[in-house]
């Protein structure tokens, strides 16, 4: 598929963002779908003037895109995503973090609020720690260049680390930050979200145990209905925890009236309503939103 | 594909859970995983079994050859045992050759079946000095989700307890004939998680782990095989003690691989 | 391939048009596919395809190892088809022989046709392809494993990938050749398909055919091909628990 007469498969979206209003649709790769008049996004491709999905998943059709909205896939970084990275090499000026995408992500020196001399990297960020950062930029070889420099971003100490599949991040944050708020409250734990599937939760040992346990319900049950009646029943049958712990040190949480960061382009639910009755996705107006943090 | 790091937070809150005798899979400290042996899985190989140790996946196929013996045992039929740990099952294993974890995995595995004499290797004898049988126990691990040697060596017993031997097929006999399997020797892996020892570790207590310590025992009462890995260390007391629980795991599991 | 004179060359084709198995020349074997069975994987598939037992894992994309073998401007795919030591009659010494490495590339070239792997420069797209238990038609069936866990991987394709083997069985040309039919039999044809397009990007062909017979040949082995897709889109909509519903374009309106 390299030469340029082959069909052009779009991998990245660029645009606004407006209120859902068509239902969903399952495809497979390599089945057709309607353009509508719209232009081919995530997961698509054309072929002459036909239009194809390129992975399995959802085609929604809300302008000006045509997109697929994949049930499965390593992350995709996008700019200004807040996402969970683990350092795995220490360089002179940079270290290199995996944050569970196709590549590691560099995090040179200038993208953090330190200024270690060349060579004394180790002194501030070691190999094995876990950071919470911001996708930059991404440059046309590839390359994911991210910073620290940013209120709520810093190295994370203490807790622990959950891994979820990408797809189910909106889901774990729900409708303006319902759904994650409703966990951290009946649970006692402070997490920060990672659109990279990565969620950092820190807190009493059975407080974790539980959250642990609702994301599992979500990563399994996430597409099916009911799933915050699930998750607040799991919630009160296991009980409010009583212990409040020791708090370890990290970042402060966000400004609550700071405009959402994660991606607005992800549907806000996969339940079953009709179109009539499903809310639309507030625009970055509004302030509704949550930041990554939630305690 | 090399080994990505995990956080450090992630190892140190498996460690902070054990210290309070609990794990991220909320089993107790002395608690396995369910464990399911399927004989017969394969019907090209003469036996085989399927593994399942909790998400961990193991397939064991033995298949029978007339050979030669070696030269300094005339009498006496080959027993050899090779594991693959290969790339499809975890994103740690590179393709190519076994590396040094793939190759102690089969010793180790090797070790248990030989020394508590599952299969009396002058049975397989047919002309001293000219032909015997050789029997190959290929282990295929499917799915690493920690603890592969108990899971391997599950499946390789199970694969020679249900195995038949091909003597017709060889032209050596009549008709074909079950393998004869005299003794059961079960391994059972632990791991150290800060001051506890548990076993039947996953892949993430695995990482986490200080030491590994590994007991092969047998329907009669034996210790007959053991092996330490890993980075870390194991007091006398602390063996003695685990071997005991090694013995109580050994005697459930292997009414579940004879019992099939 | 062909005559060698065996003493036990068995009735491939009876009287009544059917063949060793009982099935007519155009029928499949039995097949299922189960979609995502491994943990570790990015994506996986199992396929069970009459006594042929195949798994197969996807990883990536991911870093490139070893890393002289990074492409700037696109993913490289690696496929490594292997057979474990007890899935033939007569055991195999583990590793990879020359038919394996054979078999990893024209299937590696396959994939390569139809992922697009400009998406994910400097990555490597991983598949590794495990025949448990072999039978006859293994690449074929190892390939529709792969397809099936390239798109339980999020993969981007052009399409999914179907393959089946035709060939020449008594005289007659026959779908989906069994061991026995590929050892005594005239020609062995495995072949991959893209629906999307229509065309093929696996062909290998071996033993004795006329033109027309080729002809014929290709003619079943498309259509086999297509079936085989239809069981490939089915289990992975049952992967997801959804019911084979209105295809994209029916919902236009």
């Amino acid at each position: 598929m390299g030469n340029g007469q082959g069909p052009r498969h779009r991998g990245r979206d660029r645009g606004a963002r407006a209120p859902r209003s068509e239902p969903k649709v399952l495809v497979l790769p390599g089945d057709e779908i309607p353009d509508r008049g719209l232009q081919p996004g995530f997961g698509t491709y054309r072929v002459g003037r036909r239009l194809f999905a390129s992975v399995m998943g959802y085609a929604t059709w809300r302008e000006p895109f045509v997109r697929i909205v994949p049930f499965a896939g390593r992350y995709v970084p996008k700019p200004h995503d807040v996402i969970v990275g683990v350092v795995q090499d220490v360089q002179k000026t940079f270290w290199l973090l995996d944050i569970d995408a196709s590549r590691w992500a560099p995090l040179h020196v200038s993208g953090t609020p330190w200024e270690p001399a060349p060579g004394e990297l180790e002194q501030y960020l070691r190999v094995g720690d876990a950071v919470l950062v911001a996708v930059e930029n991404l440059d046309p070889t590839g390359k994911i260049g991210v910073t620290m420099q940013g209120e709520d971003l810093g190295k994370l100490s203490g807790g622990t680390l959950v891994s979820i599949s990408p797809a189910k991040i909106p889901r774990v944050i729900g409708k303006g930050g319902s759904m994650i708020h409703t966990i951290t409250r009946l649970t006692g734990t402070r997490v920060a979200v990672g659109q990279n599937g990565r969620i950092w939760v820190e807190g009493p040992a059975d407080g974790i145990q539980r959250v642990r346990e609702c994301l599992r319900i979500i990563e399994e049950e996430g597409q099916r209905s009911g799933l915050t009646e699930r998750i607040e029943g799991f919630l009160e049958m296991t009980g409010p925890t009583d212990e409040t712990g020791p708090r370890a040190p990290g970042p402060e949480p966000v400004d609550r009236n700071e405009p959402r960061r994660f991606d607005d382009e992800a549907p806000s639910s996969t339940d079953d309503p009709a179109p009539a009755d499903r809310p639309t996705i507030p625009p970055n107006e509004n302030n509704e939103g949550e930041g990554p943090w939630e305690a | 594909m090399s080994e990505v790091v995990t956080a450090e937070i992630q190892t140190t809150h498996i460690i902070d859970l054990a210290r309070s005798g609990h794990r991220l899979d909320g089993r107790g400290i002395d608690e396995w995983r369910p464990v399911t042996v399927e004989p017969g899985y394969v019907k090209s190989a003469d036996g085989s079994a399927l593994v399942h140790v909790g998400a961990t996946v193991v397939l064991c196929g033995v298949k029978l050859e007339i050979g030669k013996p070696f030269p300094d045992t005339p009498n006496a039929g080959v027993l050899t045992t090779n594991a693959e740990l290969i790339a499809l099952s975890s994103p740690t294993f590179e393709p190519g050759p076994p590396q040094p974890e793939a190759i102690e995995l089969s010793r180790v595995v090797d070790r248990s079946i030989r020394a508590a004499e599952t299969i009396d290797l002058t049975q397989l004898c047919v002309t001293p000095g000219e032909k015997c049988w050789t029997c190959f126990v290929d282990i295929h691990c499917l799915d690493h989700s920690g603890n592969l040697i108990d899971a391997a060596q599950l499946a390789a017993l199970g694969a020679l307890t249900h195995a038949t031997m091909p003597a017709k097929r060889f032209g050596v006999g009549e008709r074909d004939y079950p393998l004869d399997v005299k003794h059961f020797p079960i391994e059972c892996t632990f791991v150290r998680l800060g001051d506890k020892i548990v076993v039947d570790p996953t892949f993430e207590e695995e990482t986490a782990g200080q030491g590994r310590l590994t007991v092969a025992t047998d329907e009669a009462g034996n210790v007959v095989a053991m092996q330490k890995g890993k980075i870390g260390a194991f007091s006398p007391g602390e063996v003695v003690e685990t071997v005991e629980r090694a013995f109580r795991h050994g005697d459930r599991l292997r009414n579940l691989v004879r019992g099939t | 391939m062909g005559s060698v004179g065996a003493k036990d060359v068995p009735e491939l084709l009876n009287a009544e048009g059917r063949r060793i198995d009982g099935r007519r020349l155009d029928e499949l074997r039995p097949i299922s596919m189960k979609v995502g069975p491994l943990t570790r994987a990015d994506g996986s598939a199992f396929v069970e395809w009459g006594e042929n037992k195949v798994m197969a894992a996807v990883y990536g994309p991911r870093e490139v190892h070893p890393r002289h073998l990074m492409q700037t401007s696109k993913a490289i795919v690696q496929c490594r088809y292997n057979m474990a030591a007890f899935s033939v009659d007569e055991r195999k010494r583990p590793g990879q022989d020359r038919r394996s490495q054979e078999i990893s590339k024209v299937i590696t070239e396959a994939f390569e046709s139809v992922i697009f792997t400009e998406e994910f420069p400097k990555t490597s797209i991983d598949i590794y392809i495990e025949v448990l238990q072999a039978n006859a038609g293994t690449r074929c069936a190892g390939l529709v494993a792969a397809s099936l866990a390239l798109a339980d991987a999020g993969i981007p394709m052009a399409d999914l990938v179907a393959s089946v083997a035709v060939g020449k069985v008594a005289g007659r040309i026959a779908l989906d050749l069994k061991k026995e039919e590929d050892n005594f039999g005239e020609a062995d044809m495995p072949l991959a398909l893209v629906p999307q397009s229509g065309r093929l990007v696996l062909i290998q062909m071996e033993g004795h055919m006329s033109q027309d017979e080729l002809r014929q040949s290709l003619d079943l082995g498309v259509k086999g091909c297509r079936d085989i897709y239809e069981r490939m889109r089915q289990a992975l909509r049952s992967r997801y628990d959804v019911a084979a519903g209105a295809a994209p374009s029916e919902a236009a309106a």
